[in-house]
């Protein structure tokens, strides 16, 4: 196995696009070394992007916040303006793993890794946030939800690096929230999982909603439905009916020892509910 | 393919060889004879290999020894000034806060990234901060009883 280190994005997309055999990216490595330790694979190439400065750092830009593709999770966490502004998302990140893990790992790695279960991918879909990917041919800017196509794979190709992360600016009376359901409090994975993120209007109307799921599909699932069943509320007791009915109806789980297609079902509405309110309330909305 | 790889452990520039995909944790075990880096399950879940890199509280066993080209390591043999404890040492001691013994090192390190942070912590952010490390004999109440006894004698000692 050969081991790089590059500088730049460029010689990272040139190393990735003409190594022979089995390439992999490194970031935090607390799926690939797991993953190569239980002989699930076995790289010819490591490219770590740690040592890419535009990877290591989160700007504030009139596009919005670009997160650097190796800016732990732990960074997240302590950037006070992100955290004010997409509570819901550095929430989501910060649930990954214990502190060790989130000295290390990314929420691109998370997204890439390509896990049902991941926990800031719903949060980040409902954020409408978008992947920077670069390659061979240059960029292209990809919303999160289609980056994982299936467990386990991604619609990245030869050759391509995910940069960064752009979240939208945070607009006023809005906010985010992400909760998952796991059955210890710390070092577990979601069984269930949702994000909400609202724009409310005049009177505290919501004006715009995004609802995520997460570990109720083969990938994590933008609900349309859930969102479309809230706009124009206040999020009154009806509106959360609606919403609950919508998550319900888009989940399609495994059924497995940790929990089965009811019970899964049945925390998607419950969950559902509780971010909506808790971002309901976050953007300024009184309950 | 074997490389060189060039960092700081414990305080003193260290060099070693080691394997692309060897990890940190293998290296410092096996290379440099740091045996206080404990391997329980090797995949991130118990915390016995904890170490710092660069200052940041990490599992040694999900990362690679190539990776600490230039970095900054600690371990556990770097905690004592020379025969005297660190204090958390000390308190784990007092506390009986190990049996076996093998999940103090991690502990230990994780204790002290986090009272480097939080230098007076509750006794929920302690139980929050310690939940990546895993002791099978403790029941872990002695082993938060010592870091905050730990917390108060250093924070003494700092007035
Ligand atoms: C003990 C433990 C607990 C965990 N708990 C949780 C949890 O609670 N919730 C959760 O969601 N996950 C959890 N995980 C899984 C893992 O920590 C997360 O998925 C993490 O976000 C992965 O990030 P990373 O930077 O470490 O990824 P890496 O392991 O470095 O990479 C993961 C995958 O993404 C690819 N990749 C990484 N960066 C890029 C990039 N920039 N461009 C293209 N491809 C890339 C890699 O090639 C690899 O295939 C846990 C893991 C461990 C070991
Ligand atoms: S050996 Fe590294 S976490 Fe268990
Ligand atoms: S003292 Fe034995 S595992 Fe903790």
């Amino acid at each position: 196995m050969i081991f790089e280190s590059p500088q730049t994005t460029q010689e990272a997309v040139t190393l990735l696009a003409k190594s022979k055999g089995r390439v992999h990216v490194l970031a935090g490595g607390s799926d690939l070394l797991v993953r190569m330790k239980g002989g699930y694979i076995e790289p010819d190439v490591i490219v770590d992007i740690k040592h890419i400065k535009s990877m290591n750092v989160i700007k504030k830009t009139a596009e919005g916040f670009l997160i650097g593709a190796a800016v732990s999770c732990g960074k997240l966490g302590e950037h006070a303006a992100l955290k004010k502004a997409w509570p819901g998302v550095v929430e989501a990140a910060n649930l990954i793993g214990s502190d060790q893990i989130q000295g290390r790992c990314t929420i691109v790695g998370n997204m890439c890794n390509a896990s049902p279960a991941a926990d800031s991918v719903p949060a980040l879909i409902a954020a409408n946030a978008l992947a920077i990917v670069q390659g061979p041919r240059g960029e292209r800017r990809v919303p999160v939800e289609k980056i994982a196509t299936a467990p386990g794979k991604t619609s990245l190709k030869k050759g391509e690096v995910v940069e960064s992360v752009l979240l939208p600016p945070r607009r006023a009376k809005s906010s985010d929230a992400y909760m998952r359901f796991t059955p210890r409090t710390e070092m577990d994975i979601a069984v269930v999982s949702a994000a909400v993120n609202l724009k409310l209007g005049k009177k505290g109307v919501i004006e715009e909603a995004d609802v995520a799921l997460g570990a109720v599909a083969a990938t994590a699932l933008r609900v349309k439905a859930a969102g479309k069943a809230i706009i124009g509320s206040t999020l009154d007791e009806d509106a959360l009916d609606r919403l609950e009915a919508a998550c319900a109806e888009a989940c399609n789980p495994i059924n497995d020892k940790r929990g089965t297609i009811d019970f899964r079902v049945k925390v998607s509405k419950v969950l559902g509910r509780r971010a909506a309110t808790l971002a309901y309330t976050r953007a300024g909305g009184i309950k | 393919m074997a490389l060189l790889v060039e960092s700081t452990i414990n305080g003193d520039k260290a060099e070693f060889v080691c394997e692309a995909d060897e990890t940190l944790m293998d290296v410092l075990r096996n290379r440099l004879g740091l045996k206080g880096v404990k391997e329980g399950c090797g995949t991130g879940d118990c915390g016995a290999c904890s170490i710092k890199l660069d200052g940041t509280l990490v599992c040694s066993c999900l990362v690679l020894g190539a990776e600490a080209q230039g970095r900054t390591v600690e371990t556990v043999e770097g905690m004592s000034d020379g025969a005297k404890l660190h204090p958390l040492q000390q308190k784990f001691l007092e506390h009986a806060a190990l049996q076996c013994g093998i999940c103090t090192p991690g502990f230990l390190i994780a204790a002290d990234a986090l009272l480097e942070k939080n230098p007076n912590p509750s006794e929920e952010e302690i139980r929050y901060a310690l939940a990546g490390n895993l002791c099978r004999c403790t029941g872990y109440d002695k082993i938060v009883k010592a870091v905050q006894d730990a917390a108060k004698t250093m924070n003494g000692a700092a007035k």
